[in-house]
């Protein structure tokens, strides 16, 4: 005995409880249709959430490789600047963003899996909708009662097995999209925090320290032009100072 | 005898295969046991290749219920365990 016969029952029991027989078992096949329209509905709002999650990581992704692209031209300009150790810490970030990046891109793999198996299972269960609905009127029109009714328990009990089949591929991919929404969470809450370098804010640690860099490098630069202008000899007057400070100081 | 792949679709195979099938569905069962993914992994999908290449799919306007229910070739364990858990008879 294998798991087939486990999967069998489950599904059959999945099968019967999508099913409300009726009393005029005509009532049924209209019924299961309903059930049936209900289920390719479900089947499409799927395949749109999936396609929103995609979507979603997509634009993370892009974040992420701003920020690598960032990082990157900071650690030159650190390099320029001497500061080897700015340089390995944004160095460092880009490393831990790419692996991000990696995991993004095969959960994006993995939702696209799901978006193209719930299209398939979409354009299979309109084929056997229509085919049904076509059937139904058929089975009406020319059965008695009793032949009816054994032909609509074989066309019921075939689709409702097919509903709960679609019924599960559509919770997998509820299932898998949740798990990404939950990780994309984490994922938007690091970048607010600034952990992965928030590129919309502009400014982190390494941004402010080689910014402080060029800024006294530049005061340097200004301060020996000044000296240079004003020459070395200039008298203790001509420095800047309040006039009382000055006087003082003779 | 009929055949569902789930999440493929229904297939008619004979005796002769299905006695082949049954062979590989009780290495599925080894695997799922001995929670080994990667042979488990290996089973379905080698039952599922199976059944779509030894069996007929059965045409859209053909509305009959499977004598059997097979997963899907990319079904993992942690699927399987959740679709046989008591939670999984409730229909979603």
């Amino acid at each position: 005995m294998g798991l087939m016969q486990r999967f069998t029952t489950i599904v059959k029991a999945k099968a019967s409880k999508a099913l409300d027989k009726a009393e005029d078992p005509r009532e049924t096949l209209d019924y299961s249709y309903e059930k049936q329209l209900e289920m390719l509905q479900k089947v499409r709002r799927g395949v749109a959430d999936v396609a929103t999650s995609k979507k979603r990581l997509e634009l993370q992704s892009t974040k992420l490789e701003q920020s690598v692209t960032k990082l990157d031209g900071q650690a030159r300009t650190a390099i320029g600047q001497g500061r080897e150790d700015l340089a390995r810490v944004a160095l460092e970030r880009k490393k831990g963003i790419q692996l991000q990046l990696q995991s993004l891109d095969q959960q994006r793999e993995q939702l696209q899996g799901e978006q193209d198996k719930l299209v398939a299972a979409e354009q299979k269960l309109t084929a056997k909708v229509e085919a049904f609905r076509s059937q139904k009127e058929t089975i009406k029109a020319q059965y008695t009662a009793a032949e009816a009714q054994v032909k609509i328990g074989e066309a019921v009990t075939g689709v409702s097995e097919e509903m709960a089949d679609v019924g599960l591929a559509v919770e997998r991919a509820q299932n898998k999209t949740e798990t990404m929404r939950a990780r994309a969470g984490a994922i938007d809450e690091l970048i607010d925090t600034g952990a992965l370098t928030d590129i919309t804010d502009g400014r982190d640690s390494i941004d402010r320290e080689l910014e402080q860099l060029t800024v006294s490098s530049g005061v340097d630069d200004e301060l020996a032009a000044l000296k240079r202008e004003l020459g070395p000899g200039s008298p203790p007057q001509g420095e800047i100072g309040t006039g009382e400070a000055a006087k003082e100081k003779e | 005898m009929i055949v569902r792949i789930l999440g493929v679709g229904q297939f008619r195979l004979d005796e002769v295969h299905h006695a082949a099938a049954n062979a590989v569905d009780e290495r599925v069962q080894a695997a799922y046991d001995a929670e080994d993914e990667a042979a488990f992994h290996a089973a379905v999908e080698e039952l599922a290749a199976l059944i779509q290449r030894d069996g007929t799919p059965l045409p859209v306007e053909e509305f009959v219920g499977s004598d059997a229910v097979v997963p899907g070739p990319d079904t993992t364990l942690e699927e399987a365990h959740q679709l046989l858990s008591p939670e999984g008879l409730i229909p979603g």
